[in-house]
């Protein structure tokens, strides 16, 4: 309810931006955090799902005229698609671990590559939304709107990470992460458990591309399918506690709270900011080793004791 | 485009390269190897070394002289910063030692954006346009320099950690930390070593890039995704792997920038990167440190 | 379903400019002897990230006519109003150029000048339109910067089309007054929006004027080697070469060709990263000797443009495109503001929309905007001679005579 109040209340078009990339990067992280966090299955590569779902609703909607809300459906269609190839490849060949990290990094460049080269992508150039304001659109005049699709994605996300927390699925899922030799000798189809996990962090991965796409109305290969998004999405889970329903959403407010504060404390010199940002980064590693949510864990637990005592 | 009279010259331009990304990978496949740790500060320690050797350059010391300097430089440099820092905050685990050695990385880039500035900067040799006539084509020397530097560098890579006191306790840590901490090795100094000498080979290979390339805050982002690949596809931990690996994408990256055209011809080296994990997980040239 | 207004959209100028109009009245001529209150202009680049270089050379250039125009007395028609320099960077991404757009409108900004790159672009315009904020684009070279019907954005230079086209021209010119020696061409560009941009319009165009492109090579971003594309340049042996590319990938390009001693009769960029560069002349002096570009170039007639010169070059920088181009821009500014005579935004972007601005140290003679793209702004032909670049095309504006073919180089 307060969540829907904001715009509201806030009357800043900075801030409000400033809340949508928060919550466009919380729900990323969340579908990075099924792989990532639950699975145990770390992926440098999820550009490979966001860009897909940038791109096919971009294409769809300039070559054929789809309808943007249309193309964020067929973004996550797309974005599942692709990290079922990249997951059926990779867990088809037993990739764990580094190996798994890397080769969805190989995946995500080749896209870029591809997309640099294709004549539909635009190639180089890049693909330009129209701009042409309408809700039908999903082109909003306000940015109230965007700050509604965000948290649309945002709430969808940390749902489907909550359902899957409580159910068989997750269990598998937690299970694999913790010892999939294990997990497999009690009767889990580890295959097939990890497929699923990457084809819903894919599509929801998609999603967050094809908004990206319909909010900056441009995307280039490099915004698309750059190694730069990867790391961004998967930042915000591992600062937020790995495996946790609100991690991400904490992560992302946390890491984009730090950028702007890094921005605003250290003025203008080129560098200073991002300096302070990376220090800011490692010291947050230094004394949260367990993320954000490891904290809050922590000071409950403590409080908890003291209260038996 | 198979014109023999074209392709000969590109495997030998691949080759020396190659041999670039091998020097790079070196220190990398090492640190992977021991700690098991994917390093993104790489190449930003590479960008730390290219500046050192640009300074030296510019107060008049030559750049292959620099390696005298450099590789000590740098070996302090990678020691200090795996024990007061990543060692310190990363707490063992792998998340944790990618997102400390991401910070890093992001400090030290913007650290020289500040003082450098993003000015692109090179040093002007007097061998710079020396080319060696090797029948088939014209090699500039500093090329040849490196390539012949990457043969030496993974040789004596290997004698450290085959012959060499330190090299066994390496070995060992690499193998079973808890076993090697048990006999009374200091697992965290060798950690800080062997990222150390990982390090002091980006110096070396500082030494030999900079006459043929330039240098400027960003310069990492140019060969640390190909220096990963190299890593992987050598088998990580393993020096004439990555020696191997190296010459392999130098010339795939050539070869494929032929047949495909320059910028769809980089895919070569990804798809190869992507058969070999799926089928050679453990590189193809198997040999690992422990 | 409201369907909103859907040309974007004079009503959303309007309404943000009223917002603009309240926060600015604070800038009328003022009670006498105070100060009046100083006018914000944000100035927007990517001075980190991959662009950095050329994002902290357009912020040096935009500060010079700051500090100038506040020395002289600021804006005279609001009673001697200093200009305040908002500094905002990009970071070499579109996303955080518009949440900067987002930061500069509540700060309070009149008005923005930047920020350099396309893509960039793209989103900063936009994000501006939507408050009324009148942007002022200095370089962004992509034609849909323009082109989208955004009423706030005024682009100074030329865009893509418009370089190639006097690009072409020029090339025309200078072959067919040395008796039509080039046949053959050969491009060679990076992959992204300007590079691929201008291949194609020379795809396109060369073969009319009687050229024969042989090969079209575009290269990656960042390419470590251009030994193999030296090659293919050896085996094609083209006439002409046109480059196109980032300053890092023009220097081992140049570096490479000339290791391989490579000649053609000429060697032409267009938007060359490095042969429109004093840094690029004086550290490669003699792969830099008569190499053209056609490129974004100050009018070497006007003394403010070598006064500017000599100033960058005092703070141990090197005077390039976009040291010029945006120290024009905040002028342009300024005479907007002049004539604004407040920091209303709806009435700057009236006064650049009818601005005939001509003080600004490019070859471009009085601003006109047509559409938000500068009608005047063209690119000039350079060359590389003795070690300095001296304009050669247009003739109006040459400093130095062609010197084509390109004469045997020291190798």
């Amino acid at each position: 309810m307060v969540a829907l109040a904001v715009p509201y209340v806030l009357r800043s078009d900075f801030w409000l931006g400033f809340l949508i990339t928060v919550l466009l990067f919380a729900a990323l992280g969340m579908a990075w955090n099924i792989l990532g966090g639950y699975t145990g299955q770390f992926s440098f590569g999820h550009a490979a799902f966001f860009g897909t779902g940038a791109y096919t609703t971009a294409v769809l909607h300039i070559g054929l005229g789809l309808n943007p809300w249309l193309g964020l459906a067929t973004a996550a269609a797309a974005g599942g698609l692709v990290a079922l190839l990249v997951g059926y490849l990779s867990f088809r060949y037993g990739l764990r671990g580094s190996y798994f990290a890397l080769i969805t990094l190989a995946f995500a460049e080749v896209l870029r590559i591809l997309a640099n080269s294709a004549e539909f992508t635009g190639g180089g150039v890049g693909l330009y939304v129209p701009l042409d304001l309408g809700i039908a659109n999903l082109q909003f005049a306000d940015k109230a709107g965007y700050y509604y699709v965000a948290l649309a994605f945002a709430v969808l996300s940390l749902v489907v990470g909550w359902m899957l927390e409580r159910s068989r699925l997750g269990a598998q899922m937690m299970a694999i992460r913790e010892n999939e030799d294990a997990a497999q000798a009690l009767g889990v189809d580890t295959f097939a458990c990890k497929l699923k996990a990457i084809v819903i962090s894919g599509a929801l991965t998609g999603i967050g591309g094809a908004f990206y796409t319909h909010y900056y109305l441009y995307i280039d290969p490099g915004i698309a399918y750059g190694p730069g998004v990867s790391v961004e999405i998967l930042l915000v889970p591992i600062i937020g506690g790995l495996g946790t329903v609100f991690g991400p959403l904490a992560g992302s407010a946390v890491l984009h709270g730090a950028g702007e504060l890094a921005r605003r404390l250290m003025g203008d010199a080129p560098g200073l900011s991002l300096i302070f940002y990376g220090v800011l980064l490692v010291v947050m590693v230094r004394f949260m080793p367990e993320g954000l949510m490891g904290v809050v864990w922590r000071i409950r637990r403590r409080s908890e004791t003291q209260a038996d005592a | 485009m198979l014109d023999p009279l074209i392709l000969l010259p590109a495997v030998i331009n691949g080759l020396t390269m190659g041999a670039v990304y091998a020097l790079v990978a070196l220190g990398l496949t090492l640190i992977y190897g021991v700690l098991h740790i994917i390093n993104f500060a790489h190449g930003s320690l590479l960008m730390v070394g290219l500046y050192g050797v640009f300074f030296l350059h510019r107060a008049g010391v030559d750049p292959y002289l620099a390696l005298v300097i450099m590789v000590p430089a740098l070996f302090v440099v990678g020691y200090a910063l795996q024990w007061s820092v990543i060692g310190k905050a990363s707490h063992g685990s792998d998340q944790n030692v990618l997102l400390v050695t991401l910070g890093v990385s992001i400090v030290i880039e913007n650290l020289a954006l500040y003082f450098f500035t993003a000015d692109t900067l090179t040093v002007d040799t007097p061998y710079v346009f020396e080319m060696i006539d090797l029948g088939i084509a014209l090699v500039p020397l500093p090329r040849v320099i490196a390539f012949l530097s990457a043969l030496v560098l993974a040789a004596l890579l290997w004698l450290l950690i085959a012959r060499s006191d330190l090299g066994r306790a390496i070995r060992a840590v690499a193998k079973e930390r808890q076993g090697a901490r048990l006999v009374g090795i200091d697992v965290d100094h060798i950690f800080a070593m062997s990222f150390g000498i990982g390090t002091a080979c980006l110096g070396a290979a500082a030494c030999l890039l900079l006459p043929m390339f330039y240098v400027s805050p960003h310069v990492g982002h140019v060969f640390v995704l190909v220096a990963f690949t190299v890593v992987v596809l050598g088998g990580m931990g393993s020096f004439s792997g990555a020696l191997f690996g190296g010459l392999l994408i130098g010339v795939t990256e050539s070869v494929g920038g032929l047949l495909l055209g320059e910028s769809l011809g980089q895919i070569g080296i990804f798809l190869i990167f992507i058969a070999t994990l799926m089928f050679r997980p453990s590189g193809l040239f198997g040999a690992r440190l422990s | 379903m409201t369907r909103m207004n859907k040309s974007l959209s004079r009503r959303h100028v309007l309404t943000g400019a009223a917002a603009g109009a309240a926060a600015g009245s604070f800038g009328f001529p003022a009670i006498l002897g105070a100060q009046p209150a100083a006018i914000k202009v944000g100035i927007l680049h990517p001075v980190t990230g991959a662009l950095s270089y050329s994002g902290t050379q357009s912020r040096f250039g935009a500060q010079m006519a700051i500090d100038e125009i506040n020395a002289a007395g600021g804006i005279k028609s609001m009673g001697g109003a200093k200009i305040e320099a908002l500094l905002a960077d990009a970071q070499s991404r579109p996303d955080v150029g518009a949440a900067e757009i987002e930061k500069l409108n509540e700060a309070g900004a009149a008005a923005v000048v930047g920020p350099y790159a396309s893509a960039i672009a793209l989103a900063t315009t936009q994000a501006a339109a939507r408050h009324g904020l009148p942007h002022v684009v200095d370089v962004a070279v992509v034609d849909q910067v323009v082109t989208r019907g955004l009423m706030n954005t005024f682009r100074f230079g030329p865009g893509v089309k418009k370089t190639v086209d006097t690009a072409i021209e020029n090339l025309i010119k200078i072959n067919d007054a040395a008796g039509k020696p080039a046949k053959t061409v050969m491009i060679v560009h990076e992959e992204s929006a300007f590079g691929s941009g201008m291949a194609t319009t020379l795809n396109a165009e060369l073969p009319k004027h009687g050229f024969e492109i042989v090969e079209t090579i575009k290269h990656a971003n960042p390419t470590r080697d251009f030994s193999n594309i030296v090659l293919r340049v050896q085996a094609r042996k083209p006439d002409l070469l046109i480059p196109s590319n980032y300053y890092n990938e023009y220097v081992l390009f140049a570096r490479a060709l000339r290791q391989q001693r490579v000649a053609p009769k000429a060697i032409y960029s267009i938007l060359g990263g490095g042969a429109s560069s004093y840094k690029f002349v004086k550290e490669f002096p003699d792969a830099a000797a008569f190499v053209m570009d056609c490129n974004h170039w100050f009018d070497p007639r006007k003394a403010a443009a070598l006064a500017l010169k000599e100033k960058t070059e005092k703070q141990g920088l090197f005077y390039t495109y976009e040291v010029f181009m945006n120290y024009s821009c905040v002028y342009l500014l300024a005479d907007a503001l002049e004539r604004a005579k407040g920091a209303q935004r709806d009435a700057i972007i009236a006064a650049l929309a009818s601005s005939t601005f001509d003080m600004h140290v490019m070859p471009y003679g009085p601003t006109r905007f047509v559409n938000g793209q500068n009608q005047g702004a063209q690119p000039v032909t350079t060359q590389i001679l003795d070690k300095d670049i001296k304009v050669i095309y247009p003739l109006a504006f040459a400093s130095g005579n062609v010197v084509y073919p390109m004469p045997e180089r020291r190798a």
